[in-house]
């Protein structure tokens, strides 16, 4: 019988990856982008199963905006991403330091 | 092992193997594809858990829509893989204590202090779709409708960012066309009249036989 533990270890182990992710592909924007849509991909399956363990559809309402949020953050990077090619010729984070920053 | 938790085992396994690969290959195209294949079983355990919607939404949305995003913008921009792979092994050790230190603590305190059982499986009067949308029509219908002004702020923030004024654009102007005035246009200029009866310009040729 799946119990909630399953889940919750899942999640955990696929957040864990995601962060492991980002430290690995630093210089890369496009796969940190990658990255934080697993992350939240992982705190979307905490939410689905707490949301059916706990018979509570407020899960699923929440989840439904995280992906709605979700895929206008993509949008938006990804277009600031397009943006930033165009203007410097590179995605490399290391080269995006006209802040100083 | 029931065949449910088998076939929870089998997704999660499909989940994390693309999600460790998608981390660690090269190219990212085969990034985003990887990251296809966790959004799509990750919509498969939405569906064993009566996520039905959800998981659909999933599929529909994230695979359908942006990754197709993502995919056109790794193959439309020319970058350069192996400058952007400097440093994966530098950082591999640090990347991997992290995330392992990560996994460990979450891992040991959800095994201790979590335990629930899954309740009853509904009926197969139940409908998921219905059951999400009665309530988000009425208890969340504010945050619903700030969703909707949400995705219109991306849309209108994504055209005006990668929006672009060529300057060979043979673009029409209506502005521009309306403005146009005679004076602009035509360009008035006082001569002398030319002989009738000769005519025209070919009356002052060399060769004209009338000229004597």
């Amino acid at each position: 019988m799946i119990t909630l533990e399953h889940y919750l270890v899942l999640a955990a182990l696929l957040f864990s990856i995601s962060v492991a992710g980002i430290f690995l592909n630093r210089k890369n924007v496009i796969v940190l982008l990658m990255c934080i849509e697993l992350m939240l991909l992982a705190v979307n399956i905490n939410f689905i199963a707490f949301s059916f363990f706990l018979q509570d559809l407020a899960g699923q309402v929440f989840v439904f905006f995280i992906l709605t949020v979700a895929a206008a953050e993509a949008a938006i990077g990804l277009a600031i991403l397009v943006l930033l090619f165009r203007n410097r010729g590179t995605i490399n984070v290391q080269d995006l330091d006209a802040m100083k920053g | 092992m029931t065949f449910e938790l088998f076939l929870f085992y089998v997704f999660g396994a499909i989940l994390l193997g693309a999600a460790l690969a998608m981390i660690s290959v090269r190219n990212p195209v085969h990034a985003a594809l990887f990251l296809v294949v966790c959004f799509v079983s990750a919509a498969a355990l939405w569906l064993m858990a009566e996520a039905e919607f959800l998981g659909l939404v999933l599929v529909l949305v994230y695979v359908g829509a942006v990754m197709v995003l993502f995919l056109f913008v790794v193959m439309m921009l020319d970058i350069n893989i192996a400058k952007l792979r400097e440093g994966f092994t530098e950082y591999l050790p640090v990347g991997l204590v992290v995330a392992a230190a990560m996994a460990t603590v979450l891992v040991l305190v959800i095994t201790r202090y979590i335990t629930m059982d899954a309740p009853e499986r509904a009926g197969p009067e139940y409908a998921n779709t219905e059951a999400l949308g009665a309530i988000l029509y009425t208890e969340y219908v504010y945050p619903f409708e700030i969703a909707a002004v949400i995705l219109l702020v991306a849309i209108i923030a994504a055209i005006s960012l990668t929006m672009r004024r060529r300057p060979d654009n043979k673009r029409i102007d209506p502005a521009r066309q309306i403005e146009v005035s005679r004076e602009g246009r035509v360009r008035m200029v006082s001569m002398k009249s030319e002989d009738k009866a000769r005519g025209g310009r070919g009356a002052e040729r060399d060769d004209d036989p009338t000229q004597e």
